[in-house]
């Protein structure tokens, strides 16, 4: 197996969890499923831009990984704070 | 060969430093993928929001750090330095929002499987309201 088919296959993996976690943060029963699902979408994706970062050769993928990943983190943290029913400034 | 210093050049065994490198990259992003898709089957599959969000997050935060590291370990130089520190950030950051996550789903009412053997945290909140 080549370099190349590996990949590819390690796309189609990734693109099918998404598609499970796009799939739970539609059909969750309550709002936590919801957010779950957003949060572990961003981890994933996280992985998916540094795989296209390894495809491509090219670096700006790894910019935008790691602003992902602090954003996903920082709206994760707004939206416990939004479940918990407190506001933003406690 | 050239970007890495003489002493980790291997002379004994009849690999070199590059090909192992490769070798390794390859093999933590597979696992990580694997780590990946077990994980979300279990967002998929478990029957509550705590179940949930314990096999997801473990297994997807594994799997995103193997797959980083070994992207850092094919990459090398600048770009690699980059995927690994994203591979710390994500190590900090990720179980900090799932643990916020669960208490905000805990505080807002959400109900425990009916399976479940015990509420500890509903134990330690009821214990604090009495004292």
């Amino acid at each position: 197996m080549s370099y190349e088919a590996l990949l590819n296959g390690i796309f189609l993996v990734l693109l099918a969890c998404s598609f499970l976690c796009l799939y739970r943060a539609a059909a969750g029963p309550t709002a936590p499923d919801r957010t779950v699902a957003v949060d572990i979408l961003g981890t994933m994706i996280v992985a998916f831009c540094v795989l296209l970062s390894l495809y491509t050769g090219r670096d700006f993928y790894l910019n935008v990984a790691i602003s992902w990943a602090l954003l996903s983190f920082v709206g994760a943290i707004a939206l416990a704070k939004y479940l918990e029913g407190k506001h933003f400034d406690e | 060969m050239s970007s890495w210093p003489l002493a980790l050049q291997s002379h004994v065994f009849d690999f070199d430093v590059e090909e192992l490198r490769w070798f390794l990259g390859i093999a933590l992003i597979v696992i990580g993928t694997a780590f990946d898709a077990l994980g979300c089957l279990g967002l998929l599959r478990m029957p509550d929001v705590y179940n949930r969000l314990q096999a997801a997050t473990k297994c997807v935060t594994l799997g995103t750090c193997s797959i980083l590291l070994g992207a850092a370990l094919i990459l090398g130089g600048a770009m690699g330095v980059k995927a690994f520190l994203c591979m710390i950030f994500v190590l900090i950051s990720s179980p900090v929002s799932a643990h916020a996550l669960a208490r905000g789903a805990h505080r807002s009412g959400i109900r425990l499987w009916e399976g479940s053997v015990g509420d500890a945290y509903l134990e330690d909140r009821n214990r604090r309201g009495e004292e």
